[in-house]
């Protein structure tokens, strides 16, 4: 992905991402082993698309999120990063988030925003929502008094809400809301890249679409770049541009989400497909069948960490661990028989 | 057949008493469940299907009550097994702690929760400790659980239920079930954990299976393990199962029948296939436009619904789907509740579009006419004709 990474439409490149969580025992907590949460991760996003980050629950893709921003020191990796405030003149430049200096790193967080699964927990319920939306701006000296007032109605208005939400508190504001104060706040300083992390599955139904229908306005209005986290595959498909796709700390596949959901390259998405239901009884989705659990990231398995549970599996899984690697332009899969095999998607 | 149904729950109501006044959680539920057969209840928090499986159950909590309704369990009467003999219980009538609710409460009507860690509590042992249900110590094998389980409900020895429990667990497809059924639910994941609890609730033979969110909290490839182990289970041991869920996925893949839940009521019900490709409500023709379709999803806008499920203590007037519903016909819906009627094949809707009385009072043309002159369907086009 070298030359890739040179074009200046990709606004994050990530490269050998590692995150190992030491394992203590004992009476002197000594270390004995690593739990490799994130395992040589290699992804980008290009400018103004959803990436969206799939994975069953323990397979890394929170941990890989937030350590890419560096909400989380990675144990290895680098991670590029166009940003516009790291020089004087705001010129673009093409900066490795990882090597940054605490200063230099506040800065970039101008541009970066996160927003959340849990509405209730991520909002302070002492602060109003005028001061939840102001508190960012203030932590990056930018509160202007009564502009900035004028600033949160437009954003309020943007999300759907209304000036007169300003003085409530969170409590007061149903799960959906709630979701859009959050928005709102990750807005405020006019961020280029969100990471959303689940941001819909504590949602309703209905709810749930209202909510992907304003990011996918939001997106359109503000050039947003986002990175989705997420574990429900449709909502997934959706909202994304391109899908990669995490198992134990690795990621498996990567590509332009029409082909991934219709032409999985990799075994355990074409698994990891084949378990969604679908709404329509009359076209039950074919089970690929999947044994077993997902292994312990502590003692996962040797060679392709699928291999225990994967039905194409040779000799050469067993021992030789296949990188991501690309298939075909754009298509990244990490699988020694990607080329050979014919899996079935779904659609 | 009539001799078929299993269970009859009519115009069912039940009120919670709280601080700020009464919670209607159940405003006049209806529904019958076939022996055998799986009906899935579906609808958004707050809809009451979870109230309406613990008013079954008689495990409301202590300020809610049944103040109306029948919930009548069609009992098999077991030494007659030929005959299509049956006792009918009033659960209503049963005290929650009586001898005869204990016996049905996981003995023939089995129940799992969505939280299998938290929920691995054999509501069953109640007995000990009248009015209260017994949490699970978290230190309690699970061989302990399930045999308490099979002693209190069959009568048998420690021996004998260790020997069923080995192979309720064999059955419900554990690795290794008779060094398994020492363990304890710590030392298993979530899926093994669910798995438990579906050999507990089938450890007695259940005739009904009332399953609560089974899978919410599982990953998508455990959730398709356990919901393709309980329809084996239903093959084998023939029990009905009633399905509560918010995934509309799960529920087209699970249910024979299909009730469509809105604030307290039963706004739609028919067979999974009439709700999904001949859906008659406008709040289930809503839910299914509103989801992204996987394999098909891509881009575009979703069709929300409108506002937010209203809280309970602002339901408003009339329909209480209404203020968001995209049929809603000023001066009548605002008005008139509208009551759970038939619109063909066994298929009902409480929507007054389909009241032909209100209709034709009011001078409007009911949706089969308007349909029928020009056969426009545009919902079934829009959902099943691609499916």
């Amino acid at each position: 992905m070298a030359q890739l990474a040179e074009k200046a439409d990709i606004l994050l490149e990530v490269k050998g991402l590692k995150k190992y969580f030491p394992i203590h025992q004992g009476l002197l907590r000594r270390t004995v082993g690593h739990i490799k949460a994130v395992d040589d991760v290699n992804f980008f996003i290009r400018r103004g698309e959803t990436l969206g980050l799939v994975g069953e629950s323990g397979c890394g893709k929170t941990t890989a999120s937030r350590t890419a921003i560096r909400l989380y020191e990675a144990t290895a990796g680098e991670v590029y990063f166009r940003s516009r405030l790291l020089s004087a003149t705001g010129a673009e430049e093409r900066a490795n988030l990882l090597t940054l200096s605490k200063e230099q790193m506040k800065a970039v967080r101008r541009e970066i925003a996160m927003i959340f699964q849990d509405p209730i927990n991520s909002l302070n319920p002492r602060m109003s929502v005028s001061e939840i939306i102001r508190e960012p701006l203030q932590i990056h000296h930018l509160d202007k008094g009564e502009e900035t007032d004028q600033a949160i109605v437009e954003l309020l208005n943007a999300v759907g809400l209304r000036a007169e939400h300003m003085g409530r508190y969170p409590h007061e504001f149903s799960g959906g809301q709630r979701q859009r104060i959050g928005i709102a706040r990750a807005l405020a300083l006019r961020p280029t890249l969100i990471l959303l992390d689940e941001p819909v599955s504590a949602l309703d139904v209905s709810i749930q679409a209202q909510t992907l229908n304003l990011l996918q306005d939001l997106q359109k209005d503000f050039g947003l770049t986002y990175l989705f986290v997420a574990h429900d595959l449709g909502v997934v498909e959706h909202i994304s541009d391109r899908v990669a796709v995490m198992y134990v700390g690795r990621l498996v596949e990567m590509a332009a989400s029409e082909e991934l959901y219709s032409q999985p390259l990799h075994p355990y998405t074409e698994a990891l497909l084949s378990a969604v239901p679908k709404p329509d009884p009359r076209n039950p989705s074919k089970r690929v069948p999947l044994e077993g659990q997902v292994p312990d990231p502590a003692h996962p398995p040797t060679g392709c960490y699928f291999h225990p549970r994967c039905r194409y599996a040779k000799e050469i899984c067993k021992t030789d661990a296949p990188p991501l690697r690309a298939v075909r332009p754009d298509r990244y899969a990490a699988c020694h028989f990607a080329e050979e095999l014919q899996l079935i998607g779904v659609g | 057949m009539a001799d078929d149904i299993l269970l009859e729950v009519k115009d069912l109501k039940v009120h919670f008493n709280v601080r700020r006044g009464i919670v209607r959680a159940l405003e006049g539920v209806n529904f019958t469940i076939q022996r055998g057969k799986t009906l899935g209840i579906i609808g958004e928090s707050g809809s009451g299907k979870s109230v309406t499986a613990r008013a079954i159950m008689r495990l409301l909590a202590r300020n809610g009550q049944i103040v109306n309704g029948q919930i009548r369990f069609h009992q098999r009467l077991r030494q007659d097994s030929a005959a299509a003999m049956s006792n009918v219980v009033e659960i209503t009538e049963l005290h929650p702690d009586g001898d005869i609710m204990r016996s049905l409460r996981g003995g023939e009507i089995g129940m799992i929760f969505q939280e299998p860690m938290s929920s691995l509590t054999p509501v069953y042992t109640a007995g000990v400790h009248i009015g209260e249900a017994v949490r699970l110590h978290p230190l309690r094998k699970v061989t302990t659980q399930l045999e308490e389980s099979l002693q209190v409900h069959r009568q048998i020895s420690q021996n004998e239920a260790r020997e069923i429990a080995v192979e309720m667990l064999k059955k419900v497809g554990l690795p290794r079930p008779d060094q398994r059924v020492d363990s304890y639910p710590h030392q298993l994941s979530g899926g093994q954990r669910q798995r438990v609890m579906i050999a507990i609730a089938l450890s007695c033979n259940p005739s009904l299976l009332i399953a609560d969110e089974p899978t919410t909290a599982l990953d998508v490839t455990t959730q398709a393990q356990i919901n393709d182990l309980m329809l084996a289970l239903q093959e084998e041991f023939g029990m009905a199962i009633m399905y509560i869920t918010h995934d509309l996925g799960v529920i087209a893949e699970m249910a024979d029948d299909v009730a469509v839940m809105y604030l307290g009521r039963i706004v739609e019900s028919g067979t999974a296939d009439d709700l999904f490709y001949n859906p008659k409500h406008p709040y289930t023709r809503a839910l299914l436009q509103s989801i992204p379709k996987i394999g098909k999803a891509r881009g575009g806008r979703l069709e929300a619904i409108k506002g937010m499920v209203p809280d309970a203590f602002s339901v408003p007037q009339g329909c209480p789907f209404h203020d968001r519903c995209t049929e809603f016909m000023p001066g009548i819906c605002d008005k008139i509740e509208p009551t759970l009627l038939p619109v063909g094949n066994g298929q009902m809707a409480a929507c007054l579009l389909y009241d032909s009385q209100v209709m034709s009072e009011a001078k409007l043309i009911t949706p089969e006419k308007r349909d029928g002159q020009q056969a426009t369907g545009k919902y079934e086009v829009r959902h099943g004709a691609t499916g």
